[in-house]
């Protein structure tokens, strides 16, 4: 049962990225400034690379699973028809053909642009996550999680300096800006406590080598997040309460919206091709 | 010491006042080197708030599709040029003056790619 394991830990690990990668894609044409919206687009699509290099290893294996084991994987009946139709599936149908329910990321990522500040907070909040992530699963015991790991940990680490820079740049900056800052690391903080927590699946993909026991990373986490809230002169955001629900199927209302937006074509015209 | 890093860095990361004078953050030319061994070439031009970000910026607009290795940036104001009235004087002189030019010596068999 341990190809069932990797499969829903790797469609977990895509699932981040490709919506997190949506979401960016959101500013292209609507930056502040061109080369900003051209530097967000570029994270962007970085992010969705990493997301179809990790669906296309989802895709292999679901397509070499023998056909008992794959009968019920999926909740989103396009999908699992097709599955169970014996045809073999790709990166795409696994992008566009699940739904909400079948999702597995984070709340953090599926968060609303809102304005640059909240645009940069949930960014600062995630890729700081996915370095310590990635770093960690360079010594995970399936080959091709560790090299798409170590190829996209380069990314990422241009990903937190731009975020990063950012934080301080507005926090550091004028009054109205530094208040934004703030208002938007308090905001999104709430999300982070989830990236932490280790689900069922999680546990499971730790415990025979595979995946990253993520509650491991969280002080460190805190303490670098801390190092440039402090060094943009901004407080260090508090949450009573920390969100949960993304990693176990249980979304926020704004996913069903981004899903919809990005799945639309594939769903209206099937196999659409342009 | 590090106060004064962070006095270092708050200048470095100073934003740009938006509202005053500055209404656009100011304009950058921008040098690549293709690779080692070769010169930076001017690539184009870009908006930045100060040289790291137009660093960073150039990184994004100019270097995707693996263009560089390197990168300068100059502000382009710093950036002073030849006078195109003048473009007769400075240039044309030097039209027929073919004997500066390497093609009057004859070169040993030899020597190749020259």
């Amino acid at each position: 049962m341990s190809s069932v394991t990797t499969l829903k830990y790797t469609l977990q690990l895509a699932d981040n990225v490709l919506i997190m990668g949506q979401r960016l894609a959101a500013w292209c044409g609507k930056g502040p400034i061109l080369e900003q919206d051209i530097a967000l687009t570029n994270i962007s699509l970085d992010q969705i690379g990493q997301a179809r290099s990790l669906y296309q290893y989802a895709a292999t294996i679901v397509n070499n699973m023998p056909a008992a084991d794959k009968a019920q994987l999926f909740n989103a009946p396009l999908l699992q028809e097709k599955i169970n139709n014996k045809l073999s599936i790709t990166e795409d149908d696994l992008a566009y053909l699940r739904d909400a329910w079948d999702f597995r990321n984070c709340l953090l990522v599926e968060q609303e642009n809102g304005d640059w500040a909240y645009t940069v907070a949930r960014s600062f909040f995630f890729d700081r996550f996915q370095y310590l992530l990635y770093t960690a699963m360079l010594k995970s015991t399936d080959g091709t999680l560790a090299a798409i790991a170590e190829k996209s940990l380069k990314e990422v680490q241009y990903h937190i300096k731009w975020a990063s820079e950012w934080v301080i740049r507005l926090g550091d900056g004028t009054d109205i800006s530094k208040e934004k800052m703030q208002h938007a690391l308090q905001a999104r903080w709430e999300y982070t406590g989830e990236m932490f927590t280790m689900n069922e699946l999680e546990k499971e993909a730790y415990n025979i080598g595979l995946g990253v026991d993520v509650s491991q990373l969280q002080q460190t986490y805190q303490q670098q997040i801390e190092t440039i809230v402090q060094e943009a002169g901004l407080q260090m955001p508090t949450a009573a309460w920390m969100q949960t629900g993304g990693k176990n199927g249980v979304h926020t209302e704004h996913l069903g919206y981004i899903l919809a937006e990005m799945q639309y074509l594939q769903r209206a015209y099937p196999n659409m091709e342009w | 010491m590090h106060t004064q890093k962070k006095e270092k860095q708050k200048k470095q990361l100073k934003i740009i006042d938006m509202s005053n004078e500055h209404k656009e953050w100011p304009l950058w030319e921008v040098f690549i080197r293709s690779k080692a061994g070769l010169d930076h070439k001017h690539a184009g031009s870009l908006h930045a708030a100060d040289a790291q970000m137009a660093i960073e910026n150039a990184r994004d607009v100019y270097t995707r599709r693996m263009e560089g290795i390197s990168i300068w940036v100059v502000e382009s104001k710093h950036i002073h040029a030849s006078n195109p009235e003048e473009a007769d004087a400075f240039f044309d002189p030097a039209q027929d003056k073919i004997y500066r030019h390497p093609t009057f010596y004859n070169l040993p068999d030899e020597l190749k790619h020259m």
